[in-house]
This record gives structure tokens, C-alpha cells and sequence, in this order.
């Protein structure tokens, strides 16, 4: 596909899209998890508020430049994760700026985040920051082992790179998702879908009662602002690569919304009923749990 | 009213010792350097706190009042019993959440600091690190009648009686224990100071910063950390 600088808008209104839907997603799950304990739960639009609550502090204290680039480091990842990857099968406006080899790409993507937050959470100087970096990027490590192993065993399957592909291949029933094709694909990557959400059982890494709040510790005013915004970008951009390599990709928006949402309350499922993990606990898992499912569905392929 | 009488206020004549942590020293650098170290003057920053205006634009100042009003990220620290009134404002039956009150785990992301009952000395010193670690604009909610005058603790030894003398207190809820719906009550009503735009705390402690030192000092018998906790 040759570039043309239409896509740029085009790939904008599917940023803008996809932040208002997780802003108002993520509320609605928080919300939807205080109606199960009881209580009425924030309100919708408290994302926003908070947000610029947070760009309207007057007072702002820096810890250098690799403190200012942390979180534009983690925001770089989420942005570029979605504008890399194809958004909605056959549209034209929402392809953004997909290519033949995306796939390795969005895997690299996913470590991005997180990487730069390190050097960022470093500066910081705080020592709880860097507690929560070191477990974040040990337990990040250990989770992508079993997505590389699931994401090869796909490729291998479909013998391409191109995610666009690889969701063409899915399209016409129910029965051709690759949740379906490979199954043992889609369970190791789910391994790490599920780790990497920052959610229980794998959410030592912000621990906030333990260790206040991990790697953000520091982090305030606009530096806080853009890391909430990840927030919200981010777990769909990594939700959005899944449910392309996995469960068929999306057609429309509709399809895409209900999508996202399910493959999302997967994790949110998951998190409500175990209890946190140590770090080396949860990596131990995904040794011996995810990574032979993943060599195994290699083995199939 | 004020902490005045001999046996409250600190000593001035005798020194206090510092931390040893604190104290000045020479240390040998791994490469054969000595180098000085005087921790107070080198690991802290001793600038005074900046008045920081309001936006030019009153629309925008309003706009982002109501936003401050309506996203209350209160500091998770209790300081005397009233931190367990606190705690039914969590949980299904009153659940402060849907009014956009969170409780968040450090300073630097909070804006209200709820000194929730009395304040014993060596308290107070932590409540002044935790509040100027926070960033501006930031409001202080005195939870109790020991915030107010000492209340039961109007003869304690080793307690302020007067919260205002030693930050700047935007809202008083009085009681003993006010309970989680006087707690509520109360934070409505500084959700409309707010809207106003009179939470102006942060900018009165650096304008008064020189009164609110001395007074902190007089009673905080072992003074060792810079006037500001940046």
C-alpha cells in the first residue's frame, strides 16, 4: 500500500476514536466492578475530569530529562501501537499505517512502553520507583516469552507478517478465527495477555499498598496526565493486535467496541477471582505454564 | 489559644543534636577523592515555595476549578482516630467515589490532605513533609475537634491545638468523631469553596511562609530536614 497523506487524519480520527472509547471504558469496567461490590462507582466521565484536573495543577517539579521523556516514552508506545496496526478489516480510513512486516513491529511496541518508563521511573529517585520497574520489566519479560511463541506459531500458519493478512485469512466464519485454527496459539498468547494487563494476579508491579504506587510514584500534574492517558490507550492498542491475530479482527466499529470489551473483561475475569502474585511467582508461571503450551503450539504448526 | 505555654515550646537554648544521617562529614570516594558532605544543604533543595497566580482567563480559572472540585484525590494518610471515619467513604454505604473523590497512595499525586483528628508533634513534622510534597493547588480539610482546639486533647503534652497555626487550613469539620456523612458533608462544602475559587491554601502558606516556619519550629523539637520539602 503506497502512503498517501490522507491517511494522516484519517489515522488521527482513529486515535481520537479509540482514546474517548477507553476513557469511557475503563470508567464503565471500574464501574461495573463497584456495582458487583455494592457500592454505585465513579462516574462515567471521571476519566476526563481527572485528566484535566491533572493538566490544571499550577505546579510542576522535575527530576530531569529522562523524567520528562518516561511517560512521553509510554505514551510513544500506546500511539504507536495503534497507528501501526490495522484498526477495522477492509476500511480504508481506519488501515492507519499497517505494512508487511507490522506484526514484529506491534511486538515491539508492546516492550516499548515499558521500557521507557524505566528510564523514567529511574530518575525519579525514588526507591519504590525502582522496585517497580524491576519487577514490571522481569514479569513483562517472562509474560512476552509465550505472545513471541504464540505470534511465531500464527505466522508460521498463515506464512505471512502482515497482520492485515493474517485477519483476511479469518474472515468468513466463526470457525476460521485462529482462536479455532490454533487454539494452542491463542492460549499462550492469552498467558500473556492476561500478565501484561496490569491487572491481578499480576499486578504487584503497582502494588499500591505495598510499594505507593510503583514506577509512577513521582509522577504528577501533565507527566501524570500523559502516563493516564496511556492508561486508557494502551490495554486496547495490546487488546486491538488480539483480537487481530485471534479473534478475526473487526469489520466496524460496533463489532470492534464488543470485541475489544470482551477480550478485555477476559483479564478483568480473571483478576476479580485470584489473588496477586509475587514476582517470582508469576514469572514461575509463565515458564511453566505458558511457555510449554507456546513451544507446543509451534510443534502443531 | 496558641501552643504557648514553657513545657510545649521547644527548648531554644540547647541545641539539638542532628540525625547522624543529617550530620556534616567527609567521605573517601571510591577513587581516592574526599569529598565534603553536608546532607541538609546537599541532598535538598532550600528554595522557598513560589505564589503561583491564577489563569489569566476567569473563564478558564472557572473551568478548571470545577474540574479540581469534582476529581478530590485525597493523600492515604490518617493521623490520629478520625482516619477510620475515612474509611466507610470507600466502602457501598457511603462511597465517596461517585462524587469523584479517590484516595491516592502518594503526595505527589494528591490535592487534599485530610488531617483526620489530633496531630501529636512528631506527627505534625510528617504531615508537613507530605503536604508540601504535594503539588499546588492543594487543600487541607481538619477532620475533628483536635484540629480546632485541641479538643480532649487540650492538655496533651505533645499535641498542637491549633491545626491553622501550622498549615493553612482551607475547612474545618468539627465533632468527636464527626461520622462519615459530617466527613461527606463537609467535602461538599469544600467542593464549593473550590468552585469559588478560595481554596487559595497553597498560595497563603507561601505567602506567610516565614510565620508558618517559625510556628512549626517552635514546637518540632528535633528540626532536621530543609524548610521546604520540595
Amino acid at each position: 500500500m503506497t502512503f498517501q497523506w490522507i491517511q494522516i487524519p484519517y489515522a488521527l480520527l482513529t486515535l481520537f476514536i479509540i482514546l474517548n472509547y477507553g476513557m469511557l471504558m475503563t470508567a464503565l469496567i471500574q464501574k461495573i466492578g463497584a456495582r458487583v461490590g455494592g457500592r454505585y462507582g465513579i462516574p462515567i466521565w471521571q476519566n476526563y475530569i481527572d485528566l484535566l484536573k491533572n493538566i490544571a495543577l499550577r505546579s510542576k517539579i522535575s527530576h530531569g530529562v529522562m523524567f520528562y521523556l518516561g511517560p512521553v516514552f509510554r505514551l510513544t508506545g500506546g500511539i504507536g501501537l495503534i497507528l501501526f496496526v490495522p484498526t477495522i478489516y477492509g476500511s480504508v480510513m481506519h488501515q492507519n499505517f499497517s505494512f508487511a512486516g507490522d506484526l514484529i513491529l506491534a511486538l515491539y511496541f508492546v516492550f516499548f512502553g515499558t521500557l521507557g518508563m524505566a528510564l523514567g521511573a529511574a530518575e525519579s529517585g525514588h526507591p519504590h520507583s525502582a522496585i517497580g520497574v524491576s519487577r514490571g520489566l522481569s514479569q513483562v519479560t517472562a509474560a512476552e516469552l509465550p505472545l513471541a511463541l504464540g505470534v511465531f506459531a500464527i505466522s508460521l500458519q498463515y506464512q505471512t507478517l502482515n497482520i492485515t493478512d493474517i485477519v483476511a485469512a479469518q474472515q468468513g466464519s466463526i470457525f476460521n478465527w485462529t482462536l479455532f485454527t490454533n487454539p494452542l496459539a491463542t492460549v499462550a498468547a492469552m498467558f500473556a495477555f492476561v500478565g501484561t494487563m496490569m491487572r491481578a494476579p499480576f499486578d504487584v508491579v503497582l502494588a499500591p499498598q505495598e510499594i505507593p504506587i510503583g514506577p509512577p510514584t513521582e509522577y504528577h500534574s501533565s507527566y501524570l496526565a500523559l502516563m493516564q492517558t496511556n492508561r486508557v490507550l494502551y490495554p486496547i492498542a495490546k487488546t486491538v493486535i488480539y483480537m487481530n491475530l485471534f479473534f478475526g479482527g473487526a469489520t466496524s466499529w460496533p463489532e470492534f467496541f464488543v470485541k475489544i470489551f470482551a477480550i478485555y473483561m477476559v483479564s478483568v475475569f480473571i483478576g476479580v477471582v485470584y489473588p496477586r502474585f509475587r514476582v517470582e511467582q508469576s514469572i514461575q508461571f509463565f515458564l511453566k505454564w505458558g511457555l510449554p503450551v507456546g513451544v507446543l503450539a509451534i510443534l502443531m504448526v | 489559644m496558641k501552643d504557648m505555654d514553657k513545657s510545649f515550646r521547644k527548648d531554644t537554648e540547647t541545641e539539638f543534636p542532628l540525625r547522624e544521617e543529617m550530620r556534616p562529614r567527609t567521605v573517601t570516594a571510591p577513587d581516592g577523592q574526599v569529598i565534603e558532605i553536608d546532607p541538609l544543604r546537599d541532598y535538598f533543595c532550600e528554595e522557598a515555595p513560589k505564589v503561583h497566580r491564577k489563569s489569566y482567563s476567569a473563564i478558564v480559572e472557572g473551568f478548571y476549578n470545577w474540574a479540581r472540585a469534582n476529581s478530590l484525590w485525597i493523600l492515604g494518610f490518617g493521623t490520629g482516630c478520625g482516619a477510620i471515619e475515612m474509611r466507610p467513604l470507600m466502602t457501598p454505604r457511603f462511597d465517596a467515589y461517585r462524587y469523584g473523590i479517590q484516595w491516592r497512595p502518594t503526595p505527589r499525586q494528591a490535592n487534599l490532605l485530610i488531617i483526620s483528628g489530633y496531630l501529636s508533634v512528631k506527627t505534625l513534622k510528617r504531615a508537613i513533609r507530605a503536604y508540601e510534597q504535594m503539588q499546588q493547588p492543594k487543600f487541607v480539610v481538619g477532620l475533628g475537634s483536635c484540629t480546632i482546639n485541641g479538643g480532649m486533647y487540650w492538655d496533651s503534652y505533645n499535641t498542637i491545638k491549633r491545626l491553622d497555626d501550622y498549615l493553612p487550613v482551607d475547612l474545618y469539620i468539627a465533632g468527636c468523631m464527626p461520622r462519615p456523612e459530617a466527613l461527606l458533608a463537609g467535602l461538599m462544602e469544600l467542593k464549593k469553596i473550590i468552585r469559588r475559587g478560595e481554596a487559595e491554601g497553597a498560595n497563603k502558606y507561601a505567602e506567610n511562609f516565614d510565620w508558618y516556619k517559625a510556628n512549626q519550629k517552635s514546637v518540632i523539637k528535633d528540626w532536621d530536614m530543609p524548610d521546604y520539602s520540595w
